[in-house]
């Protein structure tokens, strides 16, 4: 076992480095120092001076890969390569383009963002899965047909509507709640009730869907008419059989998704006006600022493979034939 | 006779998808501590009518009958929810395929003790008691200790024990075996049925036996119906049944069977050898670690030797996981081995690439699957010739064609299957269509896996007389894989008994199954059902 | 005619479509699924709202010169067509079938002086002497009149219809009835009965055709789903939407389908380092949450597009090389599901015995994979274009709405929601471009999804139990 998640972090060092590499080719190598610079400080009559002084005060004003005029391991450390993208390893965020410390900022914004994303999660298993369960209870009737056309009819709504459509009736013309906005503490329970709220029923659609083919095809497995003739009773089965059986898919899939829920969500965040990390990043898309895009890139990318990583381990723990071969 | 146990007046069951009923107004009865034996070929109807039984049938299906009655109690009146109290109280059911039957992520203490608490009202340390007797009941060695194991822990045998003790939990009055021994090997079958019949006596419950194998349900059962296409065509004592038959499919039936006998009629003539295989390993490494070394090798196949004349048929015998296919795919350089394969004087080992390619056409192979060898996206007449067009591009569009229609003669199958698609065939054509095949780039030995298992007993003869009379026209040779000593006896002129990697035992087929060296070939010639017919 | 890079990939998609088919027209395994499509009513219903879909994004992408230029413009045969819609701009907001702005101005009289009202719009009802009193039964009018001329034109095509089905059957007794004499089976005298999916095809037309003609014939004289901020019409923006929306969902497969069935072909079949490295690259990319690796991309396309402004000489070309960009950057991010699917689905069919028996006769390893592989795995590569073509669709509309969608000049739904959700906070509401927005991508994504649906159920073996 621990032999298995060591081998599973090794694996994990070329993910990081892959993405390292990449997010450097993208940042680096497609469009020069200069050329963000120039785009920084407005299209035309840009004096190469001005672009000196901006690439200096942002640290670009280092060679890529190899700094030929430095001595030493300097020649590899007086690099952007060394300096912009091997700190991250180490988190070391660097500071944004606008002078801040990137840092501290992630630390602070991404518990607004938690505080949405994870009782969003949480409570929209919940009603994913009853839902599904109550389809598959009624397959071959009329409900569980009524409960697919209601799927796919929720499915096919972009989000953004479900995100408007609440926020104008139940926070414009029902009043319940505020529209948007955070507060510290408790207080800030009656700004998530409606993010939370509309996160959870935009997802119904397609989650209960997932779940009902997944609860379909346990149901049509041998094991459930073993349980059937056992003297089980149709709900009976569907729950102490089906369910935990049908639930290691699922929750290896949630797990999966654990760590990234502290990125937030972009569009929910920009909505609600939650500063999170949703908002954080979607500000440093809107502002160009390419410090925070890399690294909220990078971080992301962590906890993808941290979230890989528990996906593997969770694996083990729920599931008797990988825990015990 | 006093009021039988269970009775079924008029039963028919039809799917929505098919036209025709899977199962026609049948009508029978089953006797208080009697066994009695359902058998029929694939897709008779047999596994459907115990189903329908229980009211256990797939959603779209459709089932009619004037009444099921179980001790006087006719079970169409009964609602769903009275159902439940007779599944597992009254009628107890073994499925097929013990692995899939068993819920995964369950203990098998738990499965069984699930049946007791729905079943009697016990307290819970009673409840416990009663599964472990059961496991001990039903002989599953060192049950203390195996209660709180998961299935996958166990193997074939031991986990149809496991069903078996499921099926008990609720004391049941009748206790359906739905091919209960089926996917097991012939020695674990011989343990399962002896345990079963021991239980029966024990506890004085009905049997219902459901098999397509006529000679297992000669020696265990009172009572046998034959099924045929739906339909009950004979019904009588099994004494009388086996040495009366009446109905002609019966007969066919009877007649299909393989027999042990026939092993004596093969010539021991002497002829060249065509292959001679020596010191034949098959290792896979097992790897582990952080950095998955490897820590040692799983030994399939652990140095081998034999040769094949020319001509003839040799049968590699064993039982499952004993390396017998792996050895047969490895000898056509599908799964890497080591060791001296020499086919026709030339070399295979060591061969690779375009060389090895030229030589393909000297070994060809046969599989026991008909529904997974032929891609279902290909025309027949296509799957046939891809070995010409492969090995031979020089033979032009017309002369394939006319080769793939002699092709089609030879294994019997009509001209215009060429231009069909493999899925329209059954599943005994399927294996012809294979055949053909093989035989299409002229190998001088094919490799016959298992061909013969997936197929039902009259169509096994089939194949089997087919086999026969190419080997008689065009003097191929087989090297014929089975775990089935009834048809080793039919076709092979010589026998090699495979066991955990090693060949232990060879030699002629009359030698080696009349007069058996080895312990473990003789369990195995113990095991195997024979029709018994007092004549 | 000027050919787009959009434009030419659509061309292309269409020509690979039409080999496609006509390779695939008489194999069996195609025309089974098929046949069960087309007896699906939702299936056959679904597929006539995405063919109204298409044929109006194929309008649209065909572009030219005017002849009579003036702005150097391209336009499409749909903005030739609309080019009253196009021209026919408002100051600022007005209602759906307005006649007046939205908003109060000062307005100067025939008299001279100054009143503070709301003005009539310039060309919305422009026809009306008094639109206090003639407004609705105009607009009446003239919707009824459309929906009559849909109607008389669907009774046309249906008699045309019926007519070349009589003939054609009458053709077909003619040459059929000789020989079949004395056979069984074929007795082709009667015309089969019309199926349940095709009465339901004549219905959504029916519904459709009238409707489109009535909206047609009201917007030469309204603002039917009101104007924008600016004073556009509303409609012409939602019915522009259409191509972009149509292209992201299309080409995007288009772009990540070689990437992705290569790969994982390849990773399933070969196995070893092969795999290794394959399984590597799509993992690190999996490993970039999705929306950043876009909104990382799309920077690096606007720093290079600000920085060779040269090379894109009028918006609608670089707005069409953005949505090229954005096309290939989610096929980029997009083409690991299906690898990934693609490869276990390898895995399986290389030890099937069909692919051993291959291997046995000889066959090279190049033939197998295209012979025995690729087939095998096309129903998933089918199954799986369809489903992703409505999350792209909304996919769109998101990334429009963070700044990292389409070009904010092109027309797009994203684009429509995010100018339009700043004046959800205005009194009174300015409510038209969301919902023409809404109506229109629901009926797209709604006919796809349902679309889908159908085709998994028979495509997929699992489902019907078709193999």
């Amino acid at each position: 076992m621990t032999q298995y998640i060591i081998r599973r972090l090794l694996y994990s060092l070329p993910l990081l480095m892959g993405v390292n590499i990449l997010t450097f080719v993208l940042f680096f190598v497609v469009n020069s120092p200069d050329d963000m610079a120039r785009m920084q400080l407005g299209q035309k009559h840009v004096t190469e001076q001005a672009i000196a002084n901006w690439k200096q005060q942002h640290g670009y004003d280092v060679p890529l890969l190899w700094n030929s005029d430095a001595q030493g391991e300097k020649k590899l450390i007086n690099t952007i390569f060394y300096q912009k993208s091997v700190g991250l390893f180490l988190f070391r965020f660097g500071v944004s383009d606008s002078g801040r410390n990137i840092g501290a900022d992630i630390k602070e914004r991404a518990w607004p963002s938690l505080a949405v994303a994870l009782p969003t999660l949480m409570i929209g298993l919940l009603v994913n899965i009853c839902f599904a369960l109550m389809m598959v209870l009624f397959r071959s009737t009329y409900l569980e047909h009524a409960g697919i056309v209601l799927c796919v009819i929720l499915m096919s709504i972009s989000s953004l509507f479900y995100i408007i459509g609440g926020q104008f009736f139940i926070g414009k013309v029902l009043r319940l709640v505020p529209i948007s906005g955070y507060d510290d503490g408790m207080a800030a329970i009656k700004f998530l009730i409606l993010p939370v709220l509309i996160g959870v029923f935009s997802g119904i659609g397609s989650g209960a869907r997932w779940y009902r083919t997944l609860f379909l095809e346990e149901v049509e497995k041998d094991y459930v008419r073993t349980a059937r003739a056992k003297g089980l009773s149709e709900t009976q089965t569907l729950f102490r059989h089906v369910l935990p059986n049908a639930m290691i898919p699922i929750l290896t899939g949630v797990v999966v998704v654990l760590p990234l829920l502290f990125m937030g969500s972009l569009i929910m965040e920009s909505f609600f006006s939650i500063p999170g990390l949703g908002s954080y990043t979607i500000d440093a898309i809107n502002s160009q600022d390419f410090a925070i895009v890399r690294a909220m890139v990078f971080l992301g990318s962590v906890l993808y493979v941290i979230g890989l990583l528990l996906t593997d381990i969770s694996y083990t723990l729920v599931d008797p034939r990988v825990r015990l071969s | 006779m006093n009021n039988p146990l269970l009775t079924v007046e008029h039963l028919s069951v039809a799917f929505n998808h098919k036209q025709q009923t899977v199962v026609d107004n049948i009508s029978f009865e089953i006797h208080a501590g009697e066994t009695f034996a359902l058998v029929g070929e694939s897709g008779s109807g047999k596994s459907i009518t115990a189903l329908s039984v229980l009211r256990l049938l797939p959603n779209n299906a459709r089932f009619n009958a004037d009444a099921i009655t179980l001790k006087g109690d006719d079970l169409l009146k009964r609602s769903e929810l009275e159902l439940c109290k007779i599944r597992g109280r009254c009628i107890g059911f073994i499925f097929q395929d013990p692995m899939s039957s068993l819920n995964p992520v369950m203990t098998i203490g738990s499965q069984i003790e699930e049946v007791i608490k729905l079943h009697f009202d016990l307290p819970r340390d009673e409840v416990q008691q009663r599964a472990l007797e059961l496991l001990q009941q039903v002989e599953l060695p060192e049950a203390q200790q195996r209660i709180k194991d998961y299935p996958h822990q166990l193997s074939g045998g031991q986990r149809q024990r496991v069903m078996i003790a499921i099926a008990l939990a609720g004391k049941p009055d009748l206790l359906i075996a739905d091919e209960p021994t089926t996917s097991l090997d012939v020695t674990i079958q011989a343990q399962i049925l002896a345990l079963l019949k021991n239980i029966q006596q024990q506890t004085g419950m009905a049997l219902w036996l459901i098999s397509h194998d006529l000679a297992l349900v000669s020696s265990i059962a009172d009572r046998v119906a034959v099924m045929q296409q739906g339909k009950i065509v004979e019904i009588g004592a099994t004494a009388e049944f086996f040495n009366q038959p009446k109905h002609p499919y019966t007969r066919k039936l009877l007649n299909a069977l393989p027999s042990m006998q026939s092993c004596l009629a093969h010539s021991t003539e002497e002829k060249p050898p065509l292959l001679q295989v020596s010191d034949f390993y098959c290792h896979y490494p097992i790897r582990k670690g952080i950095f998955k070394r490897i820590v040692d090798y799983v030994r399939a196949v652990d140095g081998v030797s034999f040769d094949i004349q020319q001509g003839k048929t040799l049968a590699l015998v064993g039982e499952s996981g004993c390396g017998k296919t792996t050895l047969g795919k490895s000898l056509l350089n599908l799964i890497p081995g080591s060791g001296r394969v020499v086919i026709n004087g030339v070399e295979l080992n060591g061969l690779t690439g375009e060389a090895l390619r030229q030589q393909r056409a000297n070994i060809q192979i046969v599989f026991q699957d008909p529904f997974s060898s032929m891609n279902p996206r290909m025309l027949v007449g296509d799957i046939i010739a891809e070995g010409i067009r492969a090995l031979h591009p020089e033979v032009s569009a017309d002369q394939r064609k006319d080769r793939v229609r002699q092709l089609l003669q030879q294994v019997d199958l009509p001209e215009d299957s060429a231009l069909r698609y493999p899925h329209e065939f059954s599943g005994g054509q399927r294996q012809r269509i294979c055949i053909a095949r093989a035989l299409a780039v002229d190998p001088k030995l094919i490799v016959c896996d298992e061909p013969t298992s997936a197929l039902d007993v009259s169509v096994q003869a089939q194949i089997i007389q087919l086999l026969k009379t190419l080997q008689r026209e065009k003097g191929v040779s087989y090297l014929f894989i089975t775990h089935d000593l009834a048809v080793v006896a039919e076709i092979a002129d010589d026998v090699a008994v495979m066991y955990q990697g090693k060949i232990i035992e060879q030699g002629g087929v009359a030698e080696v199954l009349t007069q058996p060296k080895q312990a473990y070939t003789q369990k195995l010639l113990a095991a195997v059902p024979v029709l018994k017919v007092d004549k | 005619m000027v050919v787009l890079w959009t434009d030419a990939l659509i061309y292309l998609l269409i020509v690979v479509m039409l080999t496609l088919g006509l390779y695939l027209r008489g194999k069996e395994h195609i025309q089974r699924p098929l046949q069960q499509i087309s007896r699906s009513k939702i299936g056959m219903v679904s597929l006539v709202v995405l063919v109204f879909f298409v044929l109006i994004g194929l309008l649209d992408s065909v572009h030219f010169k005017p002849a009579n230029d003036k702005k150097n413009e391209i336009i499409s045969l749909l903005d030739d067509w609309a080019t009253p819609l196009r021209e026919h701009g408002e100051k600022t907001y007005s209602a759906p079938f307005a006649t007046t702005l939205y908003s109060k101005e000062m307005i100067m009289l025939a008299d001279g002086s100054m009143q503070w009202g709301y003005p009539r719009l310039e060309f919305g009802g422009r026809h009306l002497d008094d639109p206090e009193t003639q407004r609705i039964p105009d607009i009446l009018q003239k919707g009824l009149y459309g929906l009559a001329q849909g109607l008389g034109l669907m009774g046309l095509f249906m008699l045309l219809c019926y007519a070349v089905r009589q003939t054609y059957y009458e053709r077909l007794n003619f040459i059929v009835r000789p020989e079949c004499e004395g056979r069984e089976g074929i007795e082709a005298q009667d015309p089969e009965p019309i199926s349940p999916s095709t009465k339901a095809v004549w219905l959504v037309l029916f519904i459709i055709v009238p409707l489109a003609t009535a909206l047609i014939h009201l917007s030469a004289y309204y603002h039917v789903f009101g104007t924008d901020k600016v004073g556009e019409d509303v409609f012409y923006q939602a019915v522009k939407s259409i191509r972009t929306g149509l292209v992201i969902g299309t080409l995007t497969t288009l772009i990540m389908l070689p990437m992705a069935i290569i790969f994982g072909i390849l990773a399933g079949f070969f196995r070893g380092w092969v795999d290794d490295i394959i399984q590597y690259i799509y993992t690190t990319l999996n490993s970039i949450p999705g929306v950043l690796l876009i909104a990382a991309s799309i920077l690096m396309v606007q720093v290079y597009m600000a920085n060779h402004e040269a090379d894109f000489t009028s918006v609608i070309v670089r707005a069409d090389m953005r949505l090229l960009f954005l096309c290939m950057i989610l096929g980029v991010t997009s083409w690991t599901g299906l690898c990934r699917l693609l490869r276990a689905e390898t895995l399986k069919l290389r030890e099937m015995e069909y692919v051993q028996a291959a291997q046995a006769l000889g066959v090279k390893q190049d033939t197998i994979l295209v012979r025995h592989i690729l087939p095998n795995v096309m129903h998933i590569v089918l199954i799986s274009v369809v489903l992703d073509f409505s999350s792209l669709v909304l996919a769109e509309a998101v990334l429009s709405y963070i700044n990292i969608g389409v070009d904010p000049t092109s027309y797009s739904w994203g684009n429509m929601i995010n100018g339009a959700r700043l004046e959800m906070a205005r009194e009174p509401i300015v409510w038209w471009s969301l919902t023409a927005a809404f109506v229109f991508m629901f009926a797209l994504v709604l006919a796809a999804n349902l679309f889908a649906d159908v085709v998994q159920d028979a495509f997929d073996p699992r489902r019907s139990g078709n193999e």
